[in-house]
């Protein structure tokens, strides 16, 4: 799940990261108040969730979303020509992304840029600090080429970040004296915001030190566990379903585990496992799969009437390979959301079945006493083939 | 022999009232594994199935009736507590099927068992199977949720994170012939108790496991890590699969564990790892009880 700029730093703010003076706004008076209470060198930035804004080019022929203004009523001005416009930057694709608020801040001037993130790391089983002299640039070009400049620090998981693993970082980024003090409370306050809202990894790029020897936090990325989103629903509340796929909002609703591909054979699998290897063995076969899709161990027969729907909602969709091992899941079940969709749909793309497992003989019968026009497969290999076939 | 669990394993399961955990408990009851309590805190003293004793704690489970692992059937807010419950109470292995459960959950748990002598399989995984000898493999120890008709009693381990595919190993090398030593779902979470290395050691070990399968997917470095110790230490026959090699970077399949990060835990580094230790990989998942064939010959 991503949040946006300007819901990251009211989360910094609550868990004392220092960033830049500012404020969100969503109309131009609103953007003008921000900027009257700022000095005189203010930025003011279209919030979507997508790198390149800079770069950007709004609808209306606007150009950029980032601009830098001296005055209020300068910020008006491009707030008004920002807001409910829509941004199409290199991350966007075509359709662009409608903005709704802009942030207003201060400009803030640059000694020089780092980078900071912490991120649960699973070889260490701990959260690890990573830091790096190398900011505002792409931290996997740095540890691809220059490792030695990138500083880690694995956390004890119980004990927390100790104040000597913050003195070693400060150290090897080259702070001292009082810009050490603030790079130590902002990375004390950053890990107990990992910590306290199950973050897996919050990420501070560029963070900046400035001629005054302040250390800000410029920008940030957040990735929160969604196991945990349960106990922060403040945090879940930041989720914006306009900037996910469609598709996966939908699925998301009926307890389906949908991601949007862009090849052309859609395929319904139960377990994730099992639908990855589908995934594979259509592309092995020749196709390409037009969609990651789990029901689920104990998929009901309702959420695969909607996991149909939502495949076949998909246009570049030309057949749907339906792959179910049942475990201890009945196939019977799977047959009958087979057929209930197809009597809901105007099914007229092939459609290739692989059922084996749990009360299979069942499940093939409701399937061939139906009306529902399908080609059967045996095993895994022969389905995907079979799918691949259906439609060269 | 087979490896951490045979048809003598007294198992207890936390959560033996929900609808998940009793249908599960039914059905390893009825494999034949010798279920002897139930845990359930508040429904101390009621019965499951009319013959299975619930307790309270997990302390007064394992002191009443000896059981040595617990199954963890228990919703991922309350997971993390009941496995610590579990293990503070003795039992030598925690399996914890539960799915969902928060990462930092996971983290602290591991962190606080590090010490304590149990193991810890799971959690979000399909559980463990060592198959029985009598038809469709009753008789045997069924812990977790995976279908017991489909295995068969043999000389083949399997050791895999996902559920599904390794049901689908499962009944490939059952209709090959080929049994298996015992079957063991290590999860698909990023943090999890035990690693395909630690499994591939004790088929490694076990005079039973005569080959070995091991199922990967995309994420981490836990199959790159088991292929390299196989390469030196492993004389059994080892054929693999990893699931995933079409999926794009940066997305979750599913498991919370699956996912391309950074250039890391690709299939195809896993496949060269797997390649390079000697292991047969098998080119699709239909392929996965031949390629098994292919090793052993």
């Amino acid at each position: 799940m991503n949040i946006h700029e300007y819901q990251a730093k009211e989360l910094f703010e609550k868990f004392g990261v220092a960033t830049p003076k500012g404020q969100v706004a969503d109309t131009p008076e609103a953007a003008k108040e921000v900027a009257a209470s700022l000095g005189s060198n203010i930025v003011v930035k279209a919030q979507v969730h997508a790198g390149g804004r800079g770069k950007g080019t709004f609808k209306n022929g606007f150009q950029g979303g980032v601009h830098l203004v001296n005055t209020a009523d300068e910020a008006a001005d491009i707030a008004e020509k920002m807001i409910s416009q829509t941004l199409v930057t290199h991350q966007t694709g075509e359709e662009g992304k409608l903005v709704s608020k802009i942030m207003v801040a201060d400009a803030v001037d640059i000694e020089k840029e780092y980078y900071l993130s912490i991120l649960m790391d699973r070889e260490s089983r701990s959260p690890v600090i990573v830091a790096s002299t190398e900011g505002g640039v792409n931290i996997e070009e740095v540890a691809e080429e220059t490792p030695e400049k990138i500083h880690k620090e694995v956390i004890h998981p119980l004990l927390g970040i100790q104040p000597y693993e913050i003195r070693n970082l400060a150290s090897k980024l080259g702070l001292y004296g009082d810009t050490a003090k603030q790079f130590g409370k902002l990375l004390k306050g950053l890990f107990k915001l990992f910590m306290s809202c199950d973050c897996s990894m919050v990420e501070v790029n560029p963070l900046v030190t400035t001629p005054d020897g302040d250390v800000l936090a410029l920008d940030a990325k957040f990735d929160f566990d969604d196991n945990a989103l349960y106990r922060h629903p403040e945090i879940a509340e930041l989720h914006d379903p306009t900037e996910e796929d469609p598709r996966e909002v939908e699925a998301a609703k009926y307890d389906l585990n949908y991601i949007g591909l862009d090849g052309n054979i859609a395929c319904l699998v139960n377990g994730a496992g099992l639908a990855m290897a589908t995934m594979d063995i259509i592309k092995h076969s020749g196709g390409e799969p037009a969609n990651f899709l789990d029901v689920g161990g104990g998929a009901t027969q309702e959420q695969v009437r909607n996991a149909f729907k939502i495949i076949l909602g998909d246009p570049n969709v030309k057949a749907i390979l339906v792959n179910i091992f049942g475990g201890i899941m009945d196939c019977d079940v799977i047959a009958k959301g087979i057929v209930a969709a197809c009597g809901e749909v105007d099914l007229n793309i092939p459609l290739v079945v692989r059922l084996e497992g749990n009360n299979v003989e069942a499940g093939k019968e409701t399937l061939a006493g139906s009306d529902v026009d399908l080609i059967s497969a045996d095993t895994l290999a022969d389905a995907a083939q079979k799918a691949v076939a259906a439609i060269a | 022999m087979a490896i951490l669990v045979d048809e003598n394993t007294k198992i207890l399961i936390q959560g033996i009232t929900g609808s998940f955990g009793g249908r599960h408990a039914q059905l390893s009851l009825d494999y034949g594994t010798q279920l002897v309590a139930g845990v359930t805190p508040g429904k101390g003293g009621q019965k499951f199935a009319d013959t299975v004793p619930i307790f309270d704690t997990v302390g007064d489970a394992v002191a009443e009736t000896g059981a040595t692992v617990s199954a963890i059937f228990v919703p991922p807010p309350f997971a993390g507590d009941a496995i610590l419950e579990a293990v503070d109470a003795g039992v030598d292995l925690v399996v914890a099927i539960t799915e969902g459960i928060p990462v930092m959950d996971m983290m602290k748990v591991r962190a606080a068992m590090k010490d304590s002598g149990a193991r810890l399989i799971g959690p979000n995984c399909p559980g463990i199977v060592t198959p029985g000898t009598g038809e469709n493999s009753q008789g045997g120890c069924r812990i977790g949720i995976a279908p017991g008709y489909i295995h068969k009693r043999g000389k083949v381990g399997v050791v895999s994170r996902s559920g599904t595919l390794t049901y689908e190993a499962v009944y490939q090398l059952t209709s090959l012939g080929l049994g298996q030593s015992t079957c063991v779902g290590i999860g698909g979470d990023p943090i999890n108790g035990t690693s395909h290395l630690d499994v591939l050691k004790m088929f490694n070990d076990d005079p039973e496991t005569e080959a070995i399968i091991m199922i990967g997917e995309i994420g981490g470095t836990a199959e790159e890590e088991a292929a390299a110790w196989a390469k030196e230490n492993c004389d059994k026959p080892i054929a693999g699969f990893i699931a995933g090699a079409t999926a794009p970077p940066g997305r979750r399949m599913g498991h919370a564990g699956a996912i391309v990060s950074g250039g890391k835990g690709t299939a195809e580094a896993k496949i060269a790892a797997m390649q390079e230790a000697g292991i047969e990989v098998a080119q699709n998942p239909s392929d996965m009880g031949q390629a098994l064939v292919r090793a052993m010959s």
